[in-house]
């Protein structure tokens, strides 16, 4: 589905990724640890462009992204993005924040796009808030609403960028609820996420990096029992469960 | 102090604010335009549009309104833009657009500047969560960026639209019978100079405080949509 080749970005002087490579197949779930600064969100806004990157090459679903030629506005539809402060926009009621872009990019008819609206409202037990506007719903809510808009795009990927990180902690469960149903739904994932039972539970796949590179990938059993590296197992001693 | 000239010249101030209210309207309009243009020249990536909306900002702010109004008024036929000559409430139509041409051009750099520090308050998640839905700069900057912008610049974009009622009184001195050149022809008849100009004020009190308290009005509404 996608893959990554010796990816390099800066930001000025400051080499934030230094050589990624990475694979990942369809219906794959990889969660992406690693302490702070150790670039993994700038991995993930680099898959759908949100970042240049400096070298390197990434393909989705054959076609090269990186490339110009390539219009990054198609790309972009079939990725979906939940970001970390959810950025719903807030003169926009939820049905809107849902409806906007397949309406918008004659993907569905409004009518269409109100119903499919509704329905994935539905899914992530948001169905009686459709009509009230972001400011009115709790963070949980918030982040439910966007993972509902990026999900409206019917995507074939979709990017977590620590949706749970700036939630309070009695709302990281009923978002982690509705990330692990598109899991079980076949959907393909990658998640930052600081989260490590969830990633133990939901992942696949679980990539540690540190300092611009991954330093050790393995299923979630191996990686969390048994890390090889001494930087994971120095990160994994530190963090509490 | 006598004002018992008003109840024969009282038609001088009503025609004068016409103009008046003719100029600021056609200002307003074309200044917000320029300057919502000009706003997104200055925030763009592209080098020359950044450097002209640049140039073009500090050059109209850093020059006095009275040497732009000179420039358009002879400039304009100059450059052998010429408009039919017809009159328009009693002032000649080629006066009239020099006079608004300059107004607009003058008050669309203060506009620009305005609409960019609106644009740029605007979280910058914003952007990026319609980029990520596929959405294209220009419709992410027409649906999600500028309604929210507008929201935050509407108290300072009244005060710009409250100082260009006032300015527009420079453009009497090209000829144009509006509020200020009425007072001067009052002041010639009456040979009162201190009378008139009470009466000018409030009338340019009554035009900028119905304004102000449009534009409060309108803050309300849309405070009260989230």
């Amino acid at each position: 589905m996608i893959k990554v080749v010796d990816l390099h970005k800066s930001f000025g002087d400051l080499h934030v990724l230094k050589g990624i490579d990475l694979n990942i197949s369809k219906g794959e779930v990889v969660v992406i640890i690693g302490p702070s600064g150790s670039g993994k969100s700038t991995v993930l806004r680099c898959l759908n462009r949100l970042e240049e990157a400096n070298k390197g090459q990434i393909f989705f679903k054959g076609v090269s992204i990186t490339d110009n030629k390539n219009d990054i506005n198609i790309v972009r539809q079939n990725m979906g993005m939940v970001f970390q402060n959810f950025n719903l926009f807030p003169h926009m009621s939820v049905l809107e924040n849902i409806t906007l872009a397949p309406i918008r990019l004659n993907k569905m008819t409004e009518k269409e796009a109100e119903e499919t609206g509704l329905k994935l409202l539905k899914r992530v037990g948001l169905k009686d808030k459709a009509n009230n506007y972001p400011s009115q719903l709790s963070g949980g809510q918030k982040q439910r609403v966007a993972i509902a808009r990026a999900l409206a795009m019917s995507p074939d990927l979709m990017l977590f960028d620590e949706p749970t990180s700036a939630l309070d902690p009695e709302m990281v469960g009923e978002v982690l609820e509705v990330i692990k149903q598109l899991a079980a739904d076949g959907m393909t994932m990658v998640i930052v996420t600081h989260e490590m039972n969830f990633a133990k539970e939901v992942a696949d796949r679980v990539i540690f990096m540190d300092d611009g590179v991954i330093l050790e990938e393995a299923s979630p059993d191996e990686l969390f029992n048994n890390p090889r590296n001494s930087r994971t197992q120095d990160f994994l001693r530190r963090v509490i469960f | 102090m006598d004002f018992s000239f008003v109840k024969d010249y009282y038609m001088f101030f009503i025609n004068g604010a016409r103009i008046t209210i003719l100029l600021a309207i056609f200002t307003i309009i074309f200044g917000v335009i320029l300057g919502v243009m000009f706003a997104l020249m200055r925030i763009s990536r592209n080098p020359l549009l950044k450097g002209i909306a640049v140039a073009y900002i500090e050059f109209i702010r850093g020059t006095p309104i009275m040497v732009q109004l000179f420039i358009f008024y002879y400039g304009l036929s100059f450059a052998g833009i010429t408009f039919p000559d017809i009159s328009v409430l009693g002032s000649n139509l080629n006066d009239l657009m020099a006079g608004i041409v300059a107004l607009s051009i003058n008050s669309a750099a203060y506009v620009a500047e305005i609409v960019r520090a609106g644009i740029q308050a605007i979280d910058k998640g914003q952007m990026e969560a319609a980029r990520s839905l596929g959405l294209s700069y220009s419709i992410s900057m027409r649906t999600i960026i500028l309604p929210q912008a507008i929201r935050n610049i509407l108290p300072a974009l009244g005060n710009e639209f409250i100082a260009i009622i006032k300015e527009s009184s420079i453009v009497s001195i090209i000829g144009i019978h509006e509020l200020m050149y009425s007072n001067s022809t009052v002041r010639g008849i009456t040979f009162r100079p201190f009378e008139p100009l009470i009466i000018t004020a409030l009338v340019y009190f009554v035009i900028t405080f119905t304004l102000s308290t449009l534009v409060r009005a309108l803050e309300r509404r849309l405070e009260t949509v989230d």
